[in-house]
């Protein structure tokens, strides 16, 4: 046999063989994935387009009144779309100056032995199951917010926003942190070389170098708030209003399909309409996946000469 | 091919046998959700007894329930209302007469918050709140404070009977909270001085205070008299008088034990 790397009884055609074999199993296995989802989504498509038969794209994006079930009924989800997206800026606001800031602290200043203990707490807050949020949010966080702000009711924007911010931050503190983590050291030796500060050697050259990596995470987690259901169906209040104040209930497109469908006469018109908000939802984050996608490309910090 | 004959023979005896049992003792029960309840509860203790009877349910509202008698596609239609006029004369012109049989009640209770003070409403001023034209509590004679609203999802059985008996059809403001349930409704307003909704009247607690409609309180007595405004009969309608395991079914409803599963249901049972 001498050098030949074939074991014995194997002729090079059998693995050949064995190889294409390979090769075709796992070709067939992520086209099985890809068309499962492609279906799924031509479903959606299927499902939701109907609804134009009955009110025009206008009516149904910038209609002001869901009156689903009414006769004659009212399709129109401009309160929903408004209150999924000031759900979802609210709580950015508040998650992604405190994710950013958990993850420079992490990457930079902690001493490794506290990032050590603190990163691993930090990611098991992204696996609390999103219904004990909700939960949370409708009988602890409601009350106490209620009676905090002397408003009339807690379940509302501020809150769903708050708990929302609690299920973003670890994603957006997670991927920054590892952008942050990833720039090259040399970067930051110069910086200390040329006498700047910590404080300046974050905010002027690591900042900077990690800002492609920092924009997708916070993207990735605001598209996660814009998805989310359970929170936004038991905190948000409900209410399709256009909301007017941060303290009026909100009634976020997710929330509509989950409390709905169940319901729905299947193939009527609040079907069809529920299937569409369904694909309103979906260019949503099909928009903010494509964004983080242009910016982790566009921005991407190549060696260390680019900056 | 004798063998193919053979076999074919057999598929069809075999199918033939099959499709007769399957006709032998099979019910097909459709209509409305606030019906489900107590006929799927019925459904399991009578099939229980009777195993060799096959009862199917579903859902897909009153209306639906109705139409699938008038259709023949179901042995009996729930409804939580009464028939249409409409829907009658479409019955009549396709021979069929359908038979109404109450099998249940159901109250819907307006409550408030523990400390409100407000003790009775009338059905004119809970229209009002949830048109949004009453807004403040020291208008109805309580504790100044905003009202907050709070109703069922549009598609809840329980908001249909609100829609029809309290709001006349007219439409609840954008503004008024929805909850998912009627448990969700217990919550939301135990946690909120200003609130006011409605449950069933199986869902009141002690964390909330039912409010009276026109003086009268809502109980299952007052609603078995009538004097209960927000209330309505549970209906199941057979294609004619019922007959065979039809007939067996609805007496079995009827009966103590079937009126005690209503009750488990959540719905005021008849006696």
């Amino acid at each position: 046999m001498g050098n030949n790397a074939t074991p014995q009884g194997e002729t090079p055609l059998k693995r050949q063989h064995i190889d294409s074999g390979v090769k075709f199993s796992f070709l067939f296995i992520a086209l099985f994935s890809i068309t499962v989802l492609s279906l799924i989504m031509v479903f959606l498509f299927k499902e939701g387009l109907p609804i134009l038969e009955h009110v025009s794209i206008k009516e149904f994006v910038l209609g002001k009144y869901w009156y689903p079930t009414d006769e004659p009924a009212d399709f129109g989800i401009l309160p929903l779309i408004l209150g999924s997206l000031s759900v979802t800026l609210l709580s950015g606001l508040m998650a992604i100056p405190l994710g950013i800031m958990t993850a420079i602290y992490l990457a930079e200043i902690a001493h490794p032995k506290v990032a050590e203990f603190v990163k691993p707490i930090v990611e098991l807050m992204a696996s609390m199951p999103s219904v004990v949020i909700g939960f949370f949010g409708m009988v602890v966080v409601a009350p106490f917010i209620q009676k905090l702000f002397n408003i009339p009711v807690g379940l509302n924007m501020f809150n769903a926003s708050l708990m929302l911010a609690f299920m973003a931050i670890p994603t957006i503190c997670t991927i920054s942190e590892d952008a942050i983590f990833s720039v090259p050291t040399a970067l930051k030796e110069a910086s200390f070389a040329l006498g700047a500060t910590h404080f300046e050697t974050i905010f002027k050259v690591i900042l900077p170098a990690s800002l492609s990596g920092i924009c997708t995470a916070v993207i990735l987690g605001l598209s996660r708030a814009v998805g989310e259901t359970m929170v936004v169906l038991m905190a948000a209040g409900g209410a399709a209003m256009i909301p007017g104040s941060i303290f009026d209930p909100v009634r976020p497109l997710p929330a509509s399909i989950a409390a709905e469908m169940a319901e729905a006469p299947f193939g009527g018109e609040h079907y069809h309409a529920l299937f569409a908000i369904g694909i309103v939802l979906f260019l949503f984050t099909f928009l903010f996946n494509l964004m983080a996608d242009f910016i982790s490309h566009r921005f991407r910090q190549v060696g260390e000469a680019s900056l | 091919m004798k063998r193919m004959i053979k076999g074919l023979l057999l598929v069809s005896v075999s199918l033939v046998m099959a499709s007769s049992q399957l006709f032998a003792g099979e019910l097909v029960i459709k209509g409305s959700t606030t019906v489900l309840p107590i006929a799927q509860k019925a459904a399991e203790a009578y099939m229980a007894e009777h195993p060799d009877v096959k009862i199917s349910l579903s859902g897909g509202g009153s209306g639906n329930g109705i139409k699938a008698i008038i259709d023949g596609t179901a042995d009996i239609g729930n409804a939580s209302r009464f028939i249409k006029q409409k829907e009658v004369d479409l019955a009549v012109k396709k021979g069929v007469y359908p038979v109404p049989f109450r099998v249940a009640l159901d109250a819907i209770v307006p409550v408030v918050n523990g400390k409100n003070t407000v003790a009775n409403l009338t059905m004119a001023q809970l229209k009002e709140i949830y048109l949004g034209k009453i807004k403040d509590w020291k208008e109805l004679g309580g504790t100044p404070g905003t009202i907050v609203v709070i109703s069922r999802d549009s598609s809840s059985g329980t908001f249909g009977v609100w829609k029809d008996l309290v709001m006349k059809k007219e439409r609840v403001i954008p503004r008024a909270l929805t909850v998912p349930s009627n448990g969700g409704v217990v919550q939301a307003v135990a946690n909120t001085p200003g609130a006011i909704g409605y449950v069933g009247l199986g869902y009141i607690t002690a964390e909330i205070k039912a409010v009276d409609v026109e003086g009268v309180a809502g109980s299952e007595e007052n609603t078995l008299n009538g004097s209960f405004p927000i209330s309505r009969g549970l209906f199941m309608f057979t294609k004619g008088w019922p007959k065979g395991d039809t007939m067996a079914f609805m007496s079995f409803i009827l009966s103590q034990k079937g009126q005690e599963l209503v009750k488990a249901a959540g719905s005021i049972p008849l006696f």
